[in-house]
């Protein structure tokens, strides 16, 4: 019961930041959105939804067919899965881990297999080059995107999502943990790979990109997939840092929990309208050279605060 | 890092700004009157069309899209009998209007033409010519000229100070 309802309030979100990321990218680019379908143009995805169902879904003859229908549904699939640790309230929840981070971590981290297949499936050297920039960007913001959580861990003492958020009652994480905030986000936007680290989809604008051979629902499924990720590290961040579903009392707690991930995915959009696309090697350095000292770094000085302060 | 922040914060300042974008077509964006739009042919104030079938307005178009022929009428008065314009093709120079000497043509700001049919975005006179004398008023071309029409003699002109001679008396 909980799970149809997580489910379809998921995917409405993602449908709708279709709608979120137009009229917002139009706000902040001065000019103004869709706004004839319906009012304030909301209607508007269900044309898009319409159109991308009407294109013609072709494989090519050339591409390995099995891998090349499993890619897209394996990021679907892994993201939504993810969805079922996220504590939306004080008990709704699907699942309520004991190691509920480590889940969160692994579920990405099996994400980043639909772009390499992608890449490897569509038989194509453009494609392939694509997957493969796209794949050592993810895998290595990976690394220190589990390193700066470990922070918030320490801090409480549990992998629970629910025991992380109830543990911060007293003060939000994101002020002791600013930098671990900080680095977790950054790494959250080079996972869903969204701008300034698009460079997997950039490619399609510069040469072709991992999924260039995709059409109608399959690219459909990649483009709402990418929408849950965003949605998905919204929420995650909201949970390990910005007290989850704490707020005042005069709103519900799930209430608060939407508030605070729509302005996470505002903020998402906001990247995307202001920031210039860096160039590879400089994408990775940074990860290598700056991120990852940084949060072990990190860990360092919480887990000494916490041993001096015990 | 600072210049990233920066970024970020001045484009999140660009909600405040007030939109580019005109709501089309409730509103429509303002024209000068020497926006080259839609094409017309002018009458002078005494309310006979400018045109004296001249072709200066074909030969400067640059694509070729006016055609017309000349002929006159019983009083000797030059006007077009066809004149057609194929819009399809025009591409809104203006070069016709600065080629025309009696301000006959002129383009004036108006761009709501579209069609279905390709072949209905050729205008001929009927739907070229107009009731009024368009941008430039006052200017009648036969009134100035020492050419004879209905009601005018030759020689009898604004721009003609003296009458023509006769030249079948004797006297000198």
């Amino acid at each position: 019961m909980i799970i149809v309802g997580v489910l379809i309030v998921v995917l409405g979100i993602a449908a709708n930041l279709i709608w979120v990321e137009r009229r917002g990218l139009a706000l902040w680019q001065d000019r103004i959105g869709p706004n004839r379908v319906g009012p304030f143009g909301i209607m508007q995805v269900i044309p898009d939804m319409i159109k991308i169902f009407f294109k013609e879904d072709w494989i090519p003859k050339f591409a390995d067919k099995k891998i090349f229908v499993i890619a897209p549904a394996i990021v679907m699939i892994f993201v939504l899965l993810n969805f079922a640790v996220i504590p939306f309230a004080p008990g709704i929840m699907v699942l309520n881990l004991n190691i509920g981070v480590l889940f969160f971590l692994a579920c990405s981290s099996l994400g980043a297999y639909s772009i390499v297949l992608a890449g490897w499936a569509s038989n194509n050297k453009y494609s392939l080059l694509g997957s493969m920039r796209g794949a050592a960007q993810m895998i290595s913001y990976e690394v220190f995107m589990g390193l700066s959580l470990m922070g918030v861990v320490m801090l409480t003492g549990s992998f629970n999502l629910s025991d992380i958020v109830n543990a911060q009652k007293g003060m939000w994480f994101v002020f002791p943990q600013i930098i671990g905030f900080i680095i977790f986000f950054i790494a959250g936007i080079a996972e869903t790979h969204r701008l300034p680290f698009d460079l997997p989809e950039a490619e399609s604008e510069l040469v072709a990109g991992y999924h260039s051979e995709y059409s109608s629902m399959k690219f459909g499924m990649f483009f709402v997939g990418e929408y849950l990720g965003i949605t998905l590290i919204s929420a995650f961040t909201v949970t390990l840092f910005l007290g989850g579903w704490l707020g005042p009392a005069f709103l519900p707690p799930v209430v608060w929990f939407f508030i605070k991930t729509f302005i996470l995915i505002l903020f998402f959009v906001l990247l995307r309208a202001s920031l210039p696309r860096p160039r590879y090697d400089q994408l990775l350095s940074l990860g290598w050279k700056v991120l990852l000292p940084l949060s072990l770094l990190n860990i360092l000085v919480t887990g000494a605060i916490i041993l001096l302060t015990q | 890092m600072f210049s990233i922040l920066r970024s970020i914060g001045i484009a999140f300042s660009h909600a405040f700004r007030k939109r580019v974008t005109i709501q089309y077509p409730e509103k429509k964006q303002v024209l000068a009157p020497r926006w080259r739009g839609r094409i017309v042919l002018t009458r002078d104030p005494e309310g006979e069309e400018r045109c004296v079938g001249c072709y200066l307005c074909a030969a400067a178009c640059p694509v070729d899209c006016i055609s017309l022929q000349a002929t006159e009428d019983e009083y000797g008065r030059r006007y077009p009998e066809v004149f057609t314009i194929n819009f399809s093709r025009c591409i809104f120079c203006g070069y016709c209007e600065d080629a025309c000497p009696t301000y006959a043509i002129q383009l004036i700001p108006d761009y709501e033409m579209s069609e279905y049919n390709r072949q209905n975005l050729v205008y001929n006179k009927e739907d070229l010519l107009i009731s009024g004398q368009g941008k430039y008023h006052g200017y009648s071309f036969y009134q100035q000229a020492g050419v004879s029409i209905k009601g005018k003699g030759n020689g009898e002109g604004a721009q003609d100070r003296n009458p023509p001679v006769d030249i079948k008396s004797l006297m000198p």
